[in-house]
């Protein structure tokens, strides 16, 4: 069975039409974070209690909330779970902001809303499932943790690629990773999930994951302008990408198949981390043929506008 | 061809064993147990309590110049130095003494004292009036607080064990100073624990001065507006039921934690639970001295305050001289009063610390977590096998196989380093099952295109591994590098899924490459010559 033969679509050709597409879903992204729902920062960034609770039969929101201004609990919030699997339907998140966690009175929130819940609350029985309490003192060391390993992380793709690549490869293959965290975070932000050091980790990983992808069809590119120096740039480009169409598509698939197995049944605790790489993985594929093959393109006809030399340097190794 | 195809397909069943070796070890009892003694689970699986504190180790320096300033006192009367004031004038600097007032025929006394090796952790210095400094050197200071860290590690340790708590983790935690990482499997009442850790029964017992006062305000003016240096105003409750006061007591305790021999639950003549305590015999002979100076028959009767985590906790008059063994009734339920000897047995905490962070999970989420990961995983795995099977027909089977090894050598690999296994480690397993084929995918794709450009099965499989080895290794090194960079700054959960996920990539190295060849040379040498390769 084989379900790419010999295509011979003109990638290139349609790079108008993708980058309408990514720019719709960036702009969207980037105004629902500057006006709609903004970033949401999980507890670990924010700080704050969160109380997961599981109630024997399907709470009534209203009354939970009843019970808490019953007993004086200010400033919460109640989110319901979203969970594919739905087995998460009992269940509750009762979040208190950043200064029911101060470092002097840690566990105050949490306390408030145990003793709420247990005088006010008799729809049914409830357990406390989960506790997260993280303190202003804690909140800035993990947001401090997140921004090294992505900044790291990026200068070490950075440094690979630049090791393996021309400088242009690389600056292709970060504009295109970028593109793909806009989208992701942007999603977040439309979706209004919360985003926490899980989720920083999957969003780390997907840019490692469009790098992979980018690097295949770069890695094609390089061996073809080896092999056939007096071809136009973009036939070459849309050669290779046409080539390894079929790998890229498959493995993406594949990949795509178990993220989506671990959307789909891997529970509500590891719900934004799937979410991440769900998406993540679609834009990354997409990337490396819309984003990243383009971009090296532009720049080569930017400089052979210019009068420089017409071909593309084809990297530090000739032969692949 | 030589390729000593035996030779390899004996070390691939090898490495199978050793690594099945690796997951469930010596096989006693059902295979679960054989596994689960091998791969530990992380918090978030088991269920249990992950809670980072912070010690406030600047208050053993100021604890510390506090005793130092005594010593001073009794030192230099010992000397003949008479007149002299001992004290520490400046609230936010507690390193530093300042002793003037020192007569100018006993200044070289007074510098034998200063330049003895009792003071030897401070630097002295004299100023034109006659005044002298003593600072606490940077280098004792920095020895003290990590002394004292040190201590309470030992200290919440002690108390942990009692409770009763199996395999719990007390560690230092890189990500800040002064911090403690406590996690205890298995525990969901938070209350009890964060008591048992948190009141660290900083126990003292202070002269009082003045008081009771009702508001901060009344006692400044009853000290015409100025706190003497050498007191300090404290909140509390005189005894049980009695409303919020204030004391003024002296800064310097006259019993504090370390004296503590001994302290059992027990009841008074009321039947109301209280302390029954022990006092060292140094310790008692200064509680001796101070006590019988200050009966309510002499001539300076006094009260003494008791001081639990810098509140006051009782106030009584002293009836008389108490040498080593007295009680202390302070309201408690019987639970505290257990807790509290036990507190007060494993020694105080030298300093107080806060919470900075609390994660719990129930163990009924964690089991629900547990059954979803592998749910997922075993939905994944057989996704991505039938898809393989039906795509790539025979060469099917060879991926497939590799991946069962990957998987294999990856669990291996975990019960051998006796890492972690946390929610997000599975879904990295979840994510190397689809990233690990990706390698198999290049490959057979690969010879896919040669074949179709008219080679040989044998020189097209050659080709195949040959030119998609270096996008493998591409691949594999940015992932790699991008986990373990995720491992490095990650925190719990986090470290176990860049683990899983490098493990994974490095098996798939092997399984995808090697393996796969074997498999596929073990296949050419057996089909006839010209027939067509599965694939």
């Amino acid at each position: 069975m084989e379900l790419f033969r010999g295509t011979n679509i003109d990638w290139l050709g349609k790079k108008w039409y993708f980058l309408g597409f990514s720019l719709i879903f960036s702009v969207a992204g980037v105004l629902s974070m500057l006006f709609w729902h903004g970033i949401p920062l999980g507890v670990d960034f924010k700080g704050g209690t969160q109380v997961r609770v599981e109630f024997s039969q399907t709470p009534n929101e209203d009354h939970v909330r009843q019970a808490m201004d019953r007993a004086g609990v200010r400033d919460f919030r109640i989110q319901r779970i979203s969970d594919p699997s739905g087995h998460a339907a009992n269940k509750v998140i009762i979040a208190l902001p950043e200064s029911s966690a101060a470092d002097a009175s840690h566990d105050a929130g949490r306390q408030s809303v145990e003793h709420a819940l247990t005088a006010n609350y008799h729809d049914s029985a409830f357990s406390i499932e989960q506790v997260e309490i993280v303190g202003p003192t804690a909140g800035a060391q993990l947001q401090k943790q997140a921004a090294l390993a992505t900044v790291y992380s990026l200068i070490g793709m950075l440094i690979y690629l630049w090791f393996r690549f021309e400088l242009i490869y690389g600056l292709a293959a970060v504009v295109a990773v970028f593109h793909d965290t806009l989208i992701t975070v942007g999603a977040f932000s439309l979706t209004n999930q919360e985003i926490t050091l899980t989720v920083i980790a999957a969003i780390l990983t997907l840019i490692g994951y469009s790098m992979n992808d980018t690097i295949v069809v770069f890695d094609r590119i390089r061996e073809n302008l080896a092999l056939s120096r007096k071809e136009a740039l973009a036939d070459v480009v849309n050669r290779s990408i046409n080539q390894t169409l079929s790998r890229t598509v498959i493995s993406s698939g594949l990949t795509f198949l178990t993220v989506l197995s671990l959307y789909l049944f891997g529970g509500e605790v590891l719900h934004g981390f799937s979410f991440a790489l769900v998406v993540g993985i679609l834009i990354g594929t997409y990337s490396s043929i819309a984003v990243a093959a383009p971009m090296l393109v532009a720049y080569q006809e930017w400089r052979a506008r210019r009068g420089k030399v017409a071909t593309l340097p084809s990297g530090k190794r000739a032969k692949a | 061809m030589g390729k000593n195809l035996a030779g390899k397909t004996a070390f691939i069943v090898a490495i199978l064993v050793v690594f099945c070796f690796g997951i469930v070890g010596i096989p006693h009892g059902s295979l679960k147990q054989s596994i689960m003694d091998r791969i530990h689970l992380g918090l978030d699986l088991k269920g249990g309590a992950h809670l980072v504190l912070e010690v406030h180790v600047a208050e053993a320096v100021a604890s510390s110049t506090d005793r130092d300033v005594a010593r001073l006192e009794s030192d230099l009367q010992k000397a003949g130095v008479v007149g002299a004031t001992v004290g520490k004038t400046d609230a936010a600097r507690p390193q530093t003494i300042v002793v003037s007032g020192i007569p100018a025929a006993k200044l070289s006394d007074a510098r034998g004292v200063l330049q003895g090796i009792d003071y030897s952790s401070y630097d002295v210095a004299t100023s034109t009036d006659g005044s002298s400094a003593l600072t606490m050197k940077q280098a004792a200071i920095r020895d003290l607080e990590s002394r004292t860290l040190d201590t309470s590690i030992e200290t919440i340790r002690e108390r942990i064990d009692k409770l009763g708590v199996s395999e719990p983790v007390i560690q230092k935690y890189g990500l800040g100073d002064n911090q403690i990482l406590v996690e205890l499997p298995g525990v969901e009442n938070l209350d009890r624990v964060e008591e048992v850790i948190q009141s660290t029964a900083k126990l003292s017992i202070h002269a009082v001065t003045g008081g009771p006062f009702a508001t901060d305000q009344d006692a400044m003016q009853a000290n015409n507006g100025v706190i003497p240096p050498d007191s300090m105003l404290l909140h509390g409750t005189g005894s049980a039921g009695a409303p919020d006061q204030i004391w003024l007591l002296k800064r310097v305790s006259e019993v504090e934690g370390t004296d503590f021999r001994d302290a059992q639950p027990s009841q008074d003549q009321n039947g109301r639970p209280n302390i029954r305590f022990n006092l060292t015999t140094e310790a008692g002979d200064r509680f001796y001295k101070y006590t019988e100076a200050h009966t309510a028959t002499s001539t300076t009767p006094g009260s003494m305050a008791i001081v639990l985590d810098n509140k006051v906790r009782e106030v009584a008059g002293i009836q008389s001289a108490i040498r080593d063994s007295g009680e202390i009734t302070g309201g408690f339920t019987q639970q505290q009063a257990q807790d509290l000897s036990l507190m007060l047995r494993t020694g105080a905490l030298p300093a107080t610390i806060s919470y900075l962070e609390t994660r719990t999970v129930g163990p009924s989420l964690g089991l629900a977590s547990i059954h979803q990961g592998v749910t997922a995983a075993i939905a994944g795995m057989l996704a991505v096998m039938i898809f393989m099977l039906v795509y790539y027909r025979g060469a099917g089977i060879n991926a497939d196989l590799a991946l069962v090894l990957n998987l294999v050598i990856l669990l291996g690999f975990m019960g051998f380093t006796g890492s972690t296994l946390t929610l997000p480690g599975i879904a990295g397993v979840i994510l190397t099952i689809g990233m690990g084929v990706d390698s198999n995918v290049l490959i057979f794709e690969r010879i896919r295109e040669e074949l179709r450009a008219g080679k040989t099965a044998a020189a097209a499989v050659q080709q195949g591994f040959a030119h998609a080895w270096v996008t493998i290794i591409d691949t594999h090194v940015t992932t790699i590098v991008s986990a373990a960079i995720l491992f490095l700054f990650g925190t719990g959960p986090v470290r176990g899924f860049a683990l899983t996920l490098v493990f994974g990539l490095l098996a798939n190295l092997f399984t995808a490459v090697f393996v796969s060849r074997v498999i596929f040379d073990s296949h050419l040498q057996k089909k006839e010559r010209g027939a067509a390769l599965s694939i």
